[in-house]
């Protein structure tokens, strides 16, 4: 594993352009900012074409006899199937108004990550291909042919984008870049060119039912060891079922939230809160993922990932299905899981049983966000709060990406916060809402080898937080996306320490006052909350 | 090298009309039969381009969502960046089309030492607006020539465009903004660093035969003064398929034409088509409502799954041994 710069040394890039035009510069594959390349097996688990171990390093990628015609015939395909990807390809006027929105851009001054220029990476070899002017006159519109430097171009720089669509927003043709991203990727999968941080969690997935690779009992006992905290810190005995058929509503989160630290501290904040509304739910151990890190590979493979949520709710017969906090999960679930699945005629409308609220939003798809359902619990004043637990906690909200780009979950998850916490500060405008700047390791980037990239990334949205560190002494960076609690610890540490990473629903754990529990002392971090119990040497 | 070659195109554009009517007296080819070849190409092309994007289906509703989402009834949904209905997606792509509303949210990123800043930048927005509004408004004006009595509509626009009374003929706006705006978008291609490096020979081209077309016609106009009765004669007989070669015009209209013309005929197969693209991107044209109403993606096909039958065979002992229900024993 590459070396970490120091900060100095990382800031020291600037948003120069090389000399050379972008077409005669070649790819410098630098370690820190890439991944590992996916492994033979993983590949094969699924089913995925040219399956060998490789690495991305090496000269020769391994590549089959006639791999320019696969992808170009994959680039046929996926024109006449997407209107999105021949429209993009087309429209493009290069006004650059994308160019410094994102965050991979201004973290690393790469000028191949200003959007546009990621984009004309594919742009280029569709124009030659399938443009009667890019065959006549090559160069002079931008055309140019498929050669293994430009496929190792285009890996290296699609796996130097998160999907956030942030350029999509400022875009004046909504040019989405994830959506171009989407189609390389693709492209790229033909070929067997993952990464293994995305491969193996895939075939993790496939088989095992979660990305992290946990077996049934591995989530129960996890489960298990969270409901014995919660007795720590709560008093209460909490047994949550599994795969319990004719419940009412099926629970899916993200695996990360049953797996591992910050994760299961927002599971232990939902588990409190179902126990004490005597929710009557249950989690799968099959359906135990609610993430896709098949969507990072291909619209197919996300879909074969995707099946367990509808197959398991209609086996246990339950009414509706509730999700957890997750970002990519809900860009997957709000934009494509019914088109694939439904219809969902096996469900009934998500009614609230607490408060008989309808969620008329989710009324096809019948799937609803916990910060939907929990939000509306406290407009309804049906669950007690006591926000003065989290005093000592000074909150501002990180947008995920995908709930905001592509959901427009904005206003749910404030709500919440602003109710069980009572100090809350905005990061700046034009780094929250639709502007939200990405953690810099979604879309399956969250690997350790790729350090350095991810902290290039994750530096605009590090650079907002410190605003409100050191203007309002911020030291929890909330969120809803597993994918955050992975990353933005490491990120925080990094550039702005002092700066815990925390779900909504672990704020919420805090502040819930449940009955018949014991005074609180101690926070789902097992950590002594100041100013409560004897403990507190405040 | 990208922006001489494109200038150059549009110098010898100019000459080769001003060459063939002036040298060659060419006019039946420059004033007839060119204009008719250019705009049927310009119509079939967008024609051909449209159908041909319209061919490909959408397969799933990929609206990029900038507001509030319709939710709980108490929290206000942004029903125009982010509509649920076709009422809203009307309203999202008139301000995207008539006011370029994504572009006005343009920000400048600046980092200064440790701190990236984001300053607010409107000016590739007014100048994007200014010369497309120009545009259309000198289209407009130019009806005039082909029609007759000229539609009150029209005369309003040019008396609006020339309200400022100045010179004889009047001076219109958008001559002076057109102008402005393309040496604008010109300049910044060129001045700013990044865009330099992004941009490319068909970046140019455009703005330099616009440029071109705005030049020639304000020639003709305020400088050479063509014969103006003779040019809605012979401009009405071209629309009245009655096409009369007037030899009362000079050579700097035969330019402006032919430079018209072949904007006409790069129009569909260049990135101008951006005119109509914007009708049809699925991130701006498609209700936020997939949750509400199922989005049916024409070619969705059946896909290999991991069942659970299968997933309880693999793991059926462990299942048990924790105590978790089994279909089968």
């Amino acid at each position: 594993m590459a070396k970490l710069p120091a900060k100095e040394e990382m800031l020291q890039y600037k948003y120069n352009v090389p000399a050379t035009d972008w077409m005669n510069t070649p790819v410098d594959f630098k370690p820190g900012t890439f991944c590992y390349g996916a492994k033979s097996k993983n590949l094969q688990i699924v089913g995925l074409p040219n399956a060998r171990d490789w690495s991305p390093s090496d000269a020769d990628w391994k590549l089959p006899e006639n791999w320019q015609e696969i992808i170009l015939e994959g680039m046929a395909e996926r024109l006449s199937k997407y209107r999105s990807f021949r429209l993009f390809m087309d429209v493009c006027v290069r006004c650059g108004a994308c160019a410094d929105k994102c965050h991979f851009y201004m973290g690393s001054g790469d000028p191949k990550n200003m959007p546009v220029l990621r984009a004309e990476l594919l742009r280029s070899v569709y124009k030659r291909y399938f443009t009667t002017s890019g065959k006549l006159f090559g160069h002079l519109v931008g055309a140019r042919d498929l050669t293994e430097d430009v496929l190792k171009e285009w890996w290296y720089y699609f796996f130097q984008c998160t999907e956030c669509r942030r350029c999509s927003v400022f875009c004046p043709y909504g040019i989405d870049q994830a959506e171009i991203t989407i189609m390389g990727r693709e492209l790229l999968n033909l070929l067997g060119l993952n990464i293994e941080w995305i491969a193996g969690p895939v075939a993790n997935c496939y088989i095992k039912g979660n990305h992290v690779g946990m077996e049934p009992q591995g989530i129960v006992s996890n489960v298990e060891f969270m409901c014995e905290d919660i007795e720590t810190i709560t008093g209460k005995v909490i047994k949550p079922s599994f795969n319990r058929k004719g419940a009412e509503i099926l629970f899916v989160v993200p695996s990360g939230d049953l797996f591992a630290e910050p994760g299961i501290y927002t599971c232990m904040g939902y588990l409190m809160l179902f126990e004490q509304l005597g929710l009557d739910y249950t989690l799968s151990t099959y359906a135990s993922e609610g993430g896709n890190f098949g969507f990072f590979t291909s619209n197919e493979m996300a879909k074969r990932l995707n099946a367990k949520i509808y197959a398991e709710a209609k086996r246990l017969g339950v009414k509706w299905i509730l999700g957890g906090e997750c970002g990519h999960m809900w860009r997957v679930i709000n934009q494509y899981m019914e088109t694939w699945h439904g219809p969902a005629d096996f469900l009934e409308e998500p009614v609230s049983p607490i408060t008989g609220t309808k969620f008329t939003n989710a009324k096809s798809t019948k799937m609803v966000h916990i910060t939907e359902f929990t939000a509306d619990l406290i407009y309804h004043n049906k669950i007690k709060l006591d926000p003065s637990r989290n005093d000592h906690l000074r909150v501002t909200f990180h947008d995920s990406c995908n709930p905001t780009r592509a959901m427009g979950l904005m206003e749910e998850p404030r709500y919440i916060i602003k109710h069980v916490c009572n100090h809350f500060y905005e990061m700046p405008e034009e780094t929250i809402r639709e502007k939200t700047l990405c953690c810099g390791s979604g879309s399956g980037l969250n690997a350790g080898e790729n350090m350095e990239l991810r902290l290039r990334g994750g530096f605009p949205r590090a650079n907002a937080v410190k605003h409100v560190r050191d203007n309002h002494g911020v030291n929890v960076l909330a969120n809803v996306c597993a994918v955050d609690r992975a990353a933005l610890p490491s990120l925080m540490d990094y550039w702005v320490s002092g700066v815990d990473v925390m779900g909504v629903h672990e704020l919420l754990g805090n502040a819930l006052v449940m009955d018949g529990e014991i005074e609180r002392t101690l926070d789902l971090r097992l950590q002594p909350l100041p100013g409560k119990g004897v403990d507190s040497d405040v | 090298m990208k922006i001489w070659s494109s200038l150059l195109a549009v110098v010898a554009l100019a000459l080769i009309a001003w060459w063939g009517v002036e040298v060659f007296h060419l006019t039946a080819l420059f004033g007839v039969v060119l204009p008719y070849a250019a705009f049927t190409l310009l119509v079939v092309g967008i024609i051909i381009r449209v159908v041909r994007w319209g061919k490909s289906p959408i397969p799933f509703r990929i609206t990029t969502t900038c507001g509030q989402q319709q939710s709980l009834p108490w929290i206000k949904q942004n029903k125009i960046e982010n509509p649920s209905t076709t009422w809203g997606v009307i309203v999202r792509m008139a301000l995207e089309i008539l006011f370029f509303r994504s572009l006005l949210r343009n920000t400048k990123t600046e980092r200064r030492g440790e701190k990236l800043a984001f300053g607010s930048t409107q000016w590739l927005w007014l100048g994007a607006l200014v010369f497309h509004w120009s545009m259309l408004i000198i289209v407009i004006r130019h009806l005039r020539y082909v029609m007759d009595p000229v539609p009150v509509v029209v005369q309003s626009i040019e008396a609006l465009d020339g309200f400022l009374q100045m010179g004889v003929p009047v001076l219109y706006l958008t001559d002076l903004f057109i102008v402005a705006s393309l040496t604008y978008l010109f300049l910044r291609r060129v001045l700013i660093p990044q865009v330099r490096y992004i941009s490319q020979a068909v970046d140019y081209f455009p703005l330099f035969l616009l440029l071109g077309i705005a030049g020639s016609g304000i020639l003709m106009r305020y400088v050479f003064r063509v014969d103006i009765f003779s040019v809605k004669e012979f401009a009405m007989n071209l629309v009245a398929f009655t096409p009369q070669i007037s030899s009362e015009i000079g050579a700097i209209f035969y330019i402006h034409l032919f430079l018209v013309c072949s904007l006409a005929v790069y129009f569909p197969w260049s990135k101008l088509m951006h005119a109509g693209g914007i009708f049809m991107s699925p991130t701006r044209n498609l209700a936020n409502n997939s949750r509400i109403v199922r989005h049916i993606n024409p070619w969705n096909y059946e896909v290999k799954t991991h069942s659970y039958a299968e997933y309880e065979d693999e793991f059926r002992d462990k299942m048990r041994k924790v105590g978790l229900p089994l279909e089968k024993e």
